[in-house]
């Protein structure tokens, strides 16, 4: 295949050593073992020999070692994540959470018999070395996680962050990472409804792409990871397993890209979008037949998590003959199978009465799938390779008690400094012409431009139930097709609101989920989370992380709003700069008839516009500060979550009582950008005058929080202002759908079409000619 | 004039869905006894001067920076002469 004037030809393997099997382990208690080049500390090499008694033997170290990184343990995390659970709301608020926490993902009633399942998920580092595949296999796992809980995925959404948007590194990211997401997505046949798209320098070595999936089941289609029932076999389905992401879990989540020379780079995984349709599919029959006992979908450590997972969730132990694994490449090792990330795998408990009905539905969809082992007495995982033990471990040792740390943080000295920093001092623009331009500054930079280019490559309505997608304020998906239930889901994060204070950052990123799924017309219910953090070996990105729990778990209590399940992503940094601390939070609402839903766009003229909320002198973090001062610094906008729940309610009751004909909630670049929005989506002009009191600028950039820009049919005026009026919410008429062109009133006009070629011609500008490149 | 060939494949470790592929489909087709396929690109680069070593050198940049992903992929340089004798050449990824 290769020929030989290659300079890396590929020999055979080097005779490899003596198999080290469990008995031989425990004989040679002084070998010499490479725990820390497989990411472990001294201290927990020790805990494991102290757990087993004696050495571990090669694959018990691949798999402790794989266990316990960051990524898979939560080791640094953990602390502080409980209090997702023991601040959960309580009842009566929190009734639709039916699964929390600890499983695959978390599952919430929304209605109709009818439960949701949605999670969102990092693959940050690997979309950063090879941005195609790292991104589409991110998708790929996502939508695993959602099918193991036992539903049909229906949709995904992506976060994004990149560096910033004219740095030559984007455009080799940007474009591959879009590529792969709307590669693997479109083959699936999932539409893409939403997510994000932002850029600064913070994110230049560390992008983030994060990546969520939803899906629907009836509520006796719950399915757990777990493997009870003594005797019952465990069967590998799916693709072959090969050496794909070795040691990726390891060393991608242990260690910065600094320190990690291209000799560790591990072998990329590739996905396969239609072998993983097919596992879908064979899995909802499956499902359908009630075939499995438990499931468990493999994504990072592949074997060695799945069947440490189901073994230690079960009340037995395991056997499995890991000779039997179909491989791609037999030269692999067992500890190389073991760590092993070979996408579109999954892992199923089956009664041994059902086995043959379980491989007769996999052989229809041409899917591989091997009896590996079986559900046993005791309380060991124990691994055979060619009848020679090689594993004999507790399961919860490797899977659920693995290190614990109480990593120490301290609030950086640059806080103070930082936060004194105000946005307020900053020049302002004071004329209509200087208001002008900061409105088309703003509107045509890269974070506050349009991201058609980038959603447009992504298929929105495949199955034929989107109801809304991107650029709308939250994604919304019809559940029954009868009674026109549905879902809506926003993805929110501002890591300029979170370096400037953690604790408000987090709640700013709930807020504004929650006011996005609430401004399409649904009623949230319940939250995912992705917290991209720097180093916990930091004390200051560990007090960041912190915080942002804290304001996370805080938040969610008090909007009554449970966090289900998600995931922490830390060591995001290049050498000693760490990015923006960034909680991502994914809000998923349920709205009863989806022909109720409410959209951004302004679609008839002579229609009110209403400016619900208080507007105050909020700079700080903001948009304009950053697009016109490169600014960063003073405080973020204030929290006031009662005020969110009341809006919420206000947006709720108008669209289903039909007094809304449009929403959109205000967040970053304030007024003026959901303005320009809203207007560009409909195709119409407005004419808006400023209140008394307050200043143009302020009025038109501030960003402060609970507010949301409304148009009312004059026919409902009354009666929405009643509304308003008799539940204490302040609101303003603030002008009218009009004409084609926005016009501040004394202040500065500027035509739709001026402002959508600043709007949509920036991201086009900056990446189209290098799409070519990305599908390499 | 020379044409120098550069041949792209995935690297041995790396899942190739397209190979995969054209081996499910083999037996159904009646070509039996293929034990394994892997698909890879062909480069065919017609140059107008003579192929020196600077020029191979240039080919060979350009094959690691743009024909090549050489996260995934590896790829092999040689010169194809005109006459259709094959010369050698090489270069391959890191």
């Amino acid at each position: 295949m290769t020929p030989s004037t290659q300079s890396e030809p590929r020999t055979a393997p080097a005779p490899r050593t003596a198999l080290d099997t469990v008995k031989h382990a425990a004989g040679t208690p002084g070998a010499d073992q490479p725990w820390a080049e497989l990411g472990l500390k001294q201290d927990e090499y020790e805990r494991i020999r102290e757990i087993l008694g004696r050495r571990p033997t090669g694959a018990e170290l691949a798999m402790y070692s794989v266990m316990w990184s960051e990524h898979c343990s939560y080791k640094s995390s953990k602390v502080h994540l409980k209090q997702f659970g023991e601040k959960a709301p309580g009842q009566p608020e929190n009734t639709a959470m039916l699964v929390g926490i600890g499983e695959n993902a978390g599952v919430v009633d929304i209605g109709q018999d009818y439960a949701v399942t949605f999670k969102v998920e990092s693959h940050n580092h690997p979309s950063y070395v090879e941005p195609y595949q790292g991104a589409a296999t991110g998708i790929g796992g996502i939508v695993r996680d959602i099918l193991a809980m036992g539903a049909r995925p229906v949709a995904v959404m992506d976060p994004l962050r990149f560096g910033a948007a004219d740095h030559p590194d984007t455009r080799r990211v940007l474009p591959g990472v879009v590529a792969g997401i709307g590669g693997y997505g479109n083959c699936l046949g999932l539409p893409n409804i939403g997510g994000e798209v932002v850029f600064d320098d913070c994110y230049q070595g560390n992008p983030l792409v994060n990546a969520l999936c939803v899906g629907v089941m009836k509520h006796e289609d719950i399915h757990l990871a777990q493997a009870s029932g003594t005797g019952n076999k465990v069967i590998l389905y799916g693709a072959r397993t090969g050496g794909d992401g070795i040691g990726g879990v390891s060393v991608l989540a242990s260690e910065t890209f600094e320190e990690e020379g291209p000799a560790k780079r591990p072998a990329v995984q590739v996905g396969d979008p239609f072998q993983e349709k097919l596992l879908i599919e064979c899995t909802l029959e499956i499902f359908r037949e009630k075939l499995v006992a438990g499931i468990q979908d493999l994504g990072g450590a592949g074997l060695s998590c799945a069947t440490s997972e189901l073994a230690s969730a079960g009340s037995g132990g395991m056997r499995v003959e890991l000779d039997t694994v179909p491989l791609r490449d037999s030269s692999l090792s067992p500890e190389e199978i073991l760590m092993s990330e070979s996408q579109e795998r999954m892992c199923a408990v089956v009664e041994p009465g059902k086995v043959d009905r379980f491989l007769e539905i996999c052989e229809k969809w041409d899917v591989i799938a091997t009896v590996i082992g079986e559900v046993t007495e005791g309380e060991r995982l124990e691994i055979y390779w060619h009848g020679e033990q090689i594993v004999d471990v507790p399961p919860r040792t490797v899977a659920h008690e693995g290190p614990v740390y109480h990593r120490p943080y301290e609030r950086p000295s640059w806080q103070d400094a930082l936060q004194a920093d105000d946005a307020a001092a900053l020049p302002r623009p004071g004329t209509g012409e200087e208001l002008r331009a900061a409105t088309l500054a703003l509107l045509s930079s890269p974070n506050q431009a349009a991201k058609s280019w980038i959603t447009d490559q992504y298929d929105r309505y495949v199955l034929g139930n989107t109801v809304l997608a991107q650029p709308e304020d939250g994604g919304m998906i019809r559940v029954d097709e009868e009674t026109g239930l549905g879902v809506a889901l926003a993805t929110d994060g501002n890591g300029r609101y979170a370096k400037l204070d953690p604790y408000a950052g987090a709640q700013l990123a709930l807020a504004e989920s929650y006011r996005n799924v609430a401004a399409t017309g649904a009623r949230p219910l319940a939250v995912t989370d992705c917290l991209n953090f720097g180093s916990p070996e930091d004390p200051s990105a560990m007090w960041q992380f912190a915080e942002a729990c804290r304001g996370l778990a805080d938040a969610c209590r008090e909007l009554g709003t449970p966090v289900t399940g998600g995931n922490v992503s830390l060591y995001n940094q290049t050498g000693d700069t760490a990015i923006h601390p960034t909680p991502v939070v994914g809000v998923l609402g349920v709205i009863d008839d989806v022909s109720r839903r409410t959209p951004v766009a302004f679609a008839e003229q002579g229609q009110l516009l209403y400016l619900l909320g208080d507007t105050r002198e909020e700079l700080g973090g903001s948009a304009w500060s950053q697009v016109a001062h490169g600014h960063l610094g003073g405080l973020p906008p204030a929290v006031d979550l009662d005020r969110e729940r009341l809006l919420a309610e206000i947006l709720i009751a108008a669209s289903r009582d039909g007094m809304i004909d449009a929403a959109h909630d205000l967040s970053d670049g304030g007024l003026i950008q959901a303005l320009a929005e809203s207007c560009l989506k409909g195709g119409n002009g407005a004419r808006v005058v400023v209140p008394d009191g307050l200043s143009p600028f302020v009025f038109l950039f501030s960003e402060s929080q609970g507010r949301a820009l409304v148009a009312v049919p004059r026919s409902e005026e009354v009666r929405f202002n009643d509304m308003c009026g008799a539940r204490g919410l302040p609101v303003a008429r603030i002008g009218v759908v009009d004409g084609d062109e926005i016009e501040i009133q004394g202040q500065f006009g500027v035509s739709l079409r001026e402002l959508r070629e600043a709007h949509e011609g920036t991201l086009p500008a900056l990446f189209a000619g290098d799409a070519e490149r990305a599908g390499a | 004039m020379a044409r120098v060939v550069v041949d792209v494949m995935l690297k041995p470790e790396i899942l190739d869905p397209q190979g995969q592929a054209v081996q499910r489909a083999l037996p159904r087709l009646g070509f039996e006894g293929i034990a394994d396929v892997r698909q890879g690109k062909r480069f065919e680069l017609d140059v107008a001067e003579p192929v020196t070593d600077e020029a191979l050198a240039r080919i060979r940049e350009l094959a690691e920076t743009f024909l090549a992903n050489t996260v995934i992929e590896h790829y092999t340089v040689r010169v194809e002469e005109a006459e259709g004798a094959e010369g050698a050449g090489a270069g391959a990824a890191a």
